[in-house]
């Protein structure tokens, strides 16, 4: 959809709120069945590598360091350094302010520089700063944006707000993938979900992501589930792909493989792919990494043999 | 009288201060002393050993923590909890084919063992540390440290021959993963009821019952596990475990036909003990 034919707020609500609603009950529980798989031994080795080359690895702290994002970046381009044939992950992620060092420390290694931008994790900012900021992140070098949508218009019903946000985001971002985080936790309920979902898609986004990681619940299963089928469902109706990236919360191999089914079972092989599917997680590649050692080693690792990050 | 319908307890496992069933959701009949059906015993798995490992390496930070006076406090609370249900613990280790006076005297010496172990928290640093004269204008400490979380394997004397492998690992300031007696785990899980109820911190003591076969190689091999007390395993499975356990180089304590009735002196508080020293300069 280009600038000049943007939709008015009437006719986004009237498409929004005649989207299905959705089936909370059905949804949890099938959430919850499809998380009962059980993925064991060469299927499950598989699903470790997979698992490991989505991960967006993250660090979004006030604490941050260009020193720690350093050492982020080497984890992400090695994760275990005892064994060269771990995948290195999808994306480093950062604050915009970080773009510049993880850029300069991941050259040449093929991954991926994510910078959360539009004044993360409230989205409460004028829009020239909103805007700023993404070029900013955006002339830092960094591949792709994570910019949050502004919740509070969301919520008081004023779509077109939304959507121009999203639209003016895509531009600022040029060439860079924009993922667009509706942080599902204060959505409240599935049906605001799967309109958020659609909103983004429609104004442009190559990503939506469940997340911010600062609010609980973060991602979840069955949220997921509602994102994935909305994804699923705009492809069958306008032929073009997105991405979802489930963020924060996710903290074990289980949890990971449990997403994998998930994405397998309703959006399709197509999108067990970290072009499409990435889940956003800094303590989660420990785990795998554990669980990767217990594989191949056949004896239960722990913590001590990894990095703290 | 109406006829009461038997109200039949489900023994489970002790993990990080819940009560949770094998994730494997396996059991195993327990039989009494002539052989009839007592219970059905939690059949633990590798991955509730794993899970258990996990819940004593995040106790053992605050554990460790604890004074030694706090501890010994808590320790003697156990031994408090375990006289008040003195009954059952008669009735439970009579099942196991015990004599009503030799049960008896089990419990109370399983009680005393508290105490005992109790009372050794705040004294093992002055026996097993010491002031060390050096040649230079330096304090100098070695103070006993605990080594981190414990495996034990514990021995088929049901009730004290648990409580006396199991104590010192905790009075010293470890995190305990045992794995009960494999044909008499009941009094163990009415033992981690008791913990439970002790203010020991949820993790310190972690409790599976199970075959002691499929158990004790993950808990040997695990690389988390800083030392294992093989107290009962047959001589036979010993060398297997003990290669296992190298590793990671964790400490072993092999088993010694202990009598468990006897005096049971500092050795298993200094087992699982590492010495820190510590320089300090004079006059600052």
């Amino acid at each position: 959809m280009s600038t000049e034919t943007l939709p008015s707020g009437p006719q986004l609500r009237a498409f929004l709120h005649g989207l299905p609603g959705v089936d909370q009950v059905g949804v949890d529980e099938r959430a919850a069945r499809l998380a009962t798989r059980s993925i064991k031994t060469t299927a499950k080795a598989q699903a470790i590598d997979l698992a490991i080359t989505m991960v967006d690895l993250t660090t979004l702290e006030g604490a941050d360091t260009p020193g720690k994002v350093r050492a982020l970046c080497a984890k992400g381009a090695r994760p275990d350094p005892g064994d060269a044939s771990v995948p290195r992950v999808a994306a480093i992620c950062v604050y915009p302010d970080m773009v510049e060092t993880a850029v300069a420390a991941l050259r040449g290694t093929g991954i991926g520089v994510a910078s959360v931008a539009t004044a993360f994790p409230s989205g409460r900012a004028p829009m020239e700063a909103k805007l700023a900021d993404t070029r900013a992140a955006v002339a830092a070098g960094a591949s792709e944006i994570d910019m949050v949508i502004d919740r509070g218009a969301f919520l008081a019903g004023d779509y077109r707000k939304v959507h121009e946000e999203i639209v003016a985001t895509k531009e600022a971002c040029g060439d860079a993938h924009l993922k667009v985080i509706f942080e599902t936790g204060e959505l409240v309920t599935y049906d605001n979900v799967r309109r958020a979902s659609w909103l983004a898609m429609e104004a442009g986004a190559d990503f939506i992501k469940t997340s911010t990681g600062k609010v609980a619940p973060a991602a979840t299963l069955p949220v997921t589930l509602v994102m994935l089928e909305a994804v699923r469902d705009y492809r069958a109706a306008t032929g073009r792909q997105v991405g979802v990236k489930p963020a924060g919360g996710i903290r074990t191999t289980k949890d990971a493989i449990k997403y994998l089914v998930l994405v397998n079972e309703t959006a399709g092989p197509d999108w067990l792919d970290p072009q499409w599917f990435r889940l956003g997680a800094s303590s989660l590649l420990n785990d795998l990494l554990m669980q990767r050692r217990k594989l191949t080693t056949g004896v239960y690792s722990g913590p001590d043999y990894f990095t703290l990050d | 009288m109406s006829e009461r319908l038997t109200v039949r307890k489900t023994y489970k496992l002790f993990i990080g201060g819940a009560f949770p069933r094998s994730e494997s959701g396996r059991s195993y009949v327990v039989n009494d002393g002539r052989g009839a059906f007592l219970a059905n015993a939690s059949q633990a798995s590798r991955k509730d050993v794993r899970d258990a490992v996990g819940a004593a390496r995040k106790a053992f930070g605050g554990w460790s923590g604890r004074t030694a006076h706090n501890r010994g406090q808590i320790l003697y609370r156990i031994a408090e909890m375990l006289e008040g249900r003195r009954a059952q613990f008669v009735d439970e280790l009579r099942a196991t084919g015990l004599g009503k006076s030799a049960a008896s005297d089990e419990v109370d010496a399983a009680v005393d063992r508290w105490v005992w172990y109790a009372g050794w928290t705040d004294k093992i640093a002055a026996v097993a540390g010491s002031a060390n004269p050096v040649s230079g204008p330096f304090f100098n400490f070695s103070t006993p440290e605990p080594v981190g979380v414990v495996g034990v394997v514990a021995p088929d004397a049901p009730l004290l021959g648990l409580v006396s492998v199991l104590a010192p690992v905790v009075a010293t300031g470890g995190t305990a993963v045992v794995v009960a007696s494999e044909p008499a785990p009941l009094p163990a899980i009415t033992l981690a009821e008791v913990l439970a109820t002790s203010d020991l911190p949820g993790g310190v003591v972690n409790l599976l019952t199970g075959r002691r076969d499929e158990l004790a190689p993950w808990l040997a091999s695990h690389m988390d596990v800083d030392a294992i007390d093989l107290a009962g395993v047959p001589a036979d499975g010993v060398a297997a475990l003990e290669e296992a356990a190298a590793g990671n180089l964790k400490r072993v304590l092999r088993p010694a036909g202990d009598d468990w009735s006897g005096e049971p002196g500092t050795a298993r508080l200094t087992a699982f003990l590492e010495t820190k020293t510590v320089w300090h300069p004079v006059g600052v």
